[in-house]
């Protein structure tokens, strides 16, 4: 791989990390707006203001989300432009079709979700949180359909002159290997999420502050954190892994730390891959589990990295090893709190449990590591390809951009971005330590009010 | 097939320069027509709730321009590296401006951004006038069919010439005096009190300056591209779209006159879509005309395969159709009136 490939390559993934810490929690969050809408529709007052006060975040998280996405489009085009060229007839179909049905869509209203409550009625700005949640998840599987083809190209044909035509639009936006990745990428929005609203939560209630709004938030994202961690096991992260094995098996055996093909392969749970030697330091294995993961046999046989032909092999593997386990290590993490979570509000404890909302509190950056080290997994593990096994990154970058440029612009979103990141944790901070505003009806936000007033809701 | 997708692409960028230009104009004059937190939060507030469908415009367009012409996205966007990227910036901070100035109520951080808002706004439209500029002039495609432009060399018009450069700062000041009077022509329809004066006195005095730099950009851009001049030789019929873009600026005069201001910003908006189909057909079948000529790029050249073009066609009507809906929605639910007045 050439310097200059690596360069933008570089580029792409540090805007693209900045620009998915916003997108996890929209759409996340633009789901628990939903549930917590329906719930005030029903007549739960407090879900109502939780719904006021989460708004405004999802309103700023928005606006950062939209104005780091445009820079990705356009990258495409400026920074890839001999991929873009080649494959515009295919992927463009995802991209444009993103702006046409999704961007509109959630443009259109999510202004009337952040300030249109007193305008639309309950049951307007109910539909318009709907709308919002229904357009940032269709986004959401418009970009995961356009990378699942560059993982998994369906549906095309290549032409004399080297560029990619569709022939079917129905194969692309059905692509498997899209409906496998998105159950997966959305799962784990909803992690984000929902370690965030139960992070708030307890914040509120450790201070001993909006109590009300808190016991709500932090209840649903228990609840709701709960069955989003377990499925991003169970059933997504399995079958996403099935399929890496069964169509990347280049990429499984390199984020598995997997060097030599075995029968009956071990699973690592910890260890340092050594790339120039073939081994693991210090590893601490399951063995047989990878096999049976895979095959269900404990016996059965796993290909290793050594026997892949290495002009196949991903160029960092090192990475692609840590960014997997590091995912999935945090996942099993998740679970375990949630659980914890989950068993204590069923027993009654949790809203007094310090020891508890403080691990709640703290817990919610970890979904972000783990959400980016997966897409890490994916993308670093596409490597050396652009377009799986039928164009080559290094043939796809836009070759008349000199490097010097591209360190240039590199720098210049690094400074903006760290600029951006103080500008977005002050306005968080902000909001966040105001709380939601205080109850209308004049009920005062203490337990005892809490216990008389407990029926509604 | 080509033909139809250069049209559709067009239209989709020209959208973007009438709705979008509402918002960028609008944000040229927000430090002008609102000289205090209030009539600054009046202007803003005439424009928070259309701003974001309308920039779906350039993302959509830009879309289309991906699916349809992926060879012109692949020239354009990588050989005006510099410039993109700049524009990135600017559509960053108007983005924020808008939607972070009202979240925390400090006068200095209202400032900040009400700073940030109007001078990425102004230079958002330098850009995309200077983008227009360079896609009338030319390009300096070579025999491998890339460019690179800097972003200025000596600002003379020659084979090497620069992003930046007396022609096309002439059409990106050109965009600010036009998109400027569409803002103010928006703010005079849509607010009330001081903010509303100011705009009418500034569309007024707009006006003229806009039509004397109009009719010097067309001309020089008929001198600097013969492609314009032997299209509208070969089809004389099409001076109807400089001279509907000319009779809707003049309407916009006179429809203000008579205190039709909605119809006034109407008539300039439509002044805006003719002037940019004018500068299409001017072009066609370039989409990225060279400067030579020899190279340029048509459509058909840059479209993508046949199957692919048909395809986008399936979905891009009845999305289309939706959009539309949006937008009439989201319009028709703008308050008549936007007044100095608390919050949103």
């Amino acid at each position: 791989m050439d310097f200059a490939a690596l360069l933008h390559r570089r580029l792409f993934a540090f805007t693209v990390s900045f620009h998915y810490i916003f997108p996890q929690i929209t759409m996340g969050l633009a789901l628990l707006i939903f549930l917590m809408k329906s719930m005030a529709l029903r007549g739960d007052e407090t879900a109502n203001r939780a719904v006021r006060f989460w708004t405004k975040i999802l309103g700023v998280t928005f606006a950062m989300g939209v104005v780091t996405g445009i820079p990705m489009e356009f990258q495409f085009g400026t920074n890839w432009s001999r991929f873009s060229a080649a494959a515009g007839g295919v992927i463009g179909q995802t991209l444009a079709m993103e702006g046409t049905f999704a961007f509109f869509l959630e443009a259109a209203f999510l202004y009337f979700l952040l300030y249109g409550e007193k305008r639309l009625g309950q049951r307007g700005h109910w539909a318009a949180s709907l709308l919002v949640f229904f357009g940032s998840w269709l986004s959401g599987y418009f970009i995961v359909c356009t990378n699942a083809w560059m993982q998994h190209p369906v549906g095309y044909e290549i032409l004399p002159d080297h560029r990619i035509a569709l022939t079917s639009l129905s194969a692309l936006l059905t692509n498997r290997w899209a409906l496998v990745q998105y159950s997966h990428v959305m799962v784990g929005t909803v992690i984000t999420a929902s370690f965030l609203a139960a992070c708030v939560g307890s914040y509120h209630l450790l201070r001993n502050e909006h109590v009300a709004v808190a016991r709500k938030c932090l209840s649903l994202g228990v609840i709701v954190g709960f069955i989003a961690s377990a499925m991003a096991a169970v059933p997504t992260g399995d079958l996403v892994a099935k399929q890496v094995y069964k169509y990347q098996p280049v990429k499984f055996a390199a984020m598995e730390g997997h060097f030599h093909t075995e029968d009956g392969a071990a699973m690592v749970l910890i260890g340092q891959p050594d790339v120039e030697t073939m081994t693991l330091d210090n590893p601490v294995k399951i063995p047989g589990l990878l096999s049976f993961l895979t095959h269900q046999r404990w016996t059965s046989r796993i290909v290793g990295l050594a026997d892949f032909p290495p002009d196949q092999r991903p160029d960092l593997v090192a990475p692609l090893y840590f960014s997997y386990h590091i995912m999935a290590g945090l996942g099993t993490i998740f679970i375990a709190i949630m659980s914890l979570g989950l068993l204590n509000l069923w027993r009654g404890k949790l809203y007094r449990q310090r020891w508890m909302l403080w691990i709640l509190m703290l817990a919610a950056p970890f979904p972000f590591i783990a959400n980016t080290a997966g897409w890490m997994t994916a993308e670093l593990g596409r490597q050396p390809w652009i377009i799986y096994n039928v164009m080559r990154t290094a043939d796809g970058y836009s070759r008349h951009v000199s490097t010097g440029n591209v360190w240039f612009t590199m720098l210049g979103f690094m400074g903006l971005y760290l600029f951006l990141s103080f500008v977005y944790f002050f306005v968080m901070t902000r909001i966040i330590g105001a709380g939601p505003e205080p109850d209308p009806s004049h009920e005062t936000d203490t337990d005892l009010e809490l216990v008389l007033v407990g029926g509604r809701g | 097939m080509q033909t139809l997708w250069f049209w559709i692409f067009w239209g989709m960028l020209a959208s973007f320069v009438v709705f979008g230009g509402i918002d960028i104009g609008v944000g040229i004059l927000h430090l002008i027509v609102g000289r205090n937190e209030a009539q600054r939060t009046q202007t803003i507030r005439s424009i928070h709730q259309v701003w974001k469908p309308n920039e779906v415009w350039l993302v959509a367009g830009g879309g289309v321009m991906f699916v349809a012409f992926p060879l012109l996205l692949a020239t354009s966007l990588s050989g005006f590296y510099l410039a993109i990227m700049l524009v990135l910036w600017l559509l960053i901070g108007r983005g924020l401006g808008i939607e972070l100035r009202g979240r925390i109520a400090d006068p200095m951080w209202r400032q900040f951004w009400d700073v940030a808002f109007c001078v990425s706004s102004g230079l958002l439209a330098v850009c995309l006038g200077a983008a227009l500029g360079n896609f009338v002039r030319g390009v300096p495609l070579d025999q491998t069919g890339v460019f690179f432009e800097p972003l200025w060399t000596d600002f003379r018009v020659r084979s090497d010439t620069g992003i930046l450069d007396w022609f096309t700062v002439l059409v990106g000041v050109t965009a600010v005096v036009a998109l400027a009077h569409h803002g103010a022509l928006w703010l005079n329809a849509f607010t009330e009190g001081v903010v509303q004066e100011r705009s009418a006195r500034i569309a007024r005095w707009l006006w003229m300056p806009l039509v004397v730099i109009l009719i010097l950009a067309a001309t020089a851009s008929s001198i600097l591209q013969p492609q314009i001049r032997m299209n509208v030789a070969a089809h004389p019929w099409a001076i109807i779209f400089p001279l509907g873009a000319a009779s809707a600026l003049i309407a916009s005069r006179v429809l203000m006159r008579n205190g039709r201001d909605l119809q006034a910003f109407i008539a300039s908006g439509a002044s805006l879509y003719a002037a940019l189909v004018a500068a299409a057909f001017g072009l066609h079948p370039y989409v990225l005309p060279a400067r030579n000529p020899a190279l340029g790029l048509t459509a058909i050249a840059a479209a993508a395969p046949r199957e692919s073009l048909q395809l986008a066609l399936y979905w891009w009507i009845p999305g289309m159709l939706l959009v539309a809906g949006y937008f009439f929605y989201v319009y028709s639910k703008l308050p008549p009136k936007v007044s100095v007045a608390e919050e949103e």
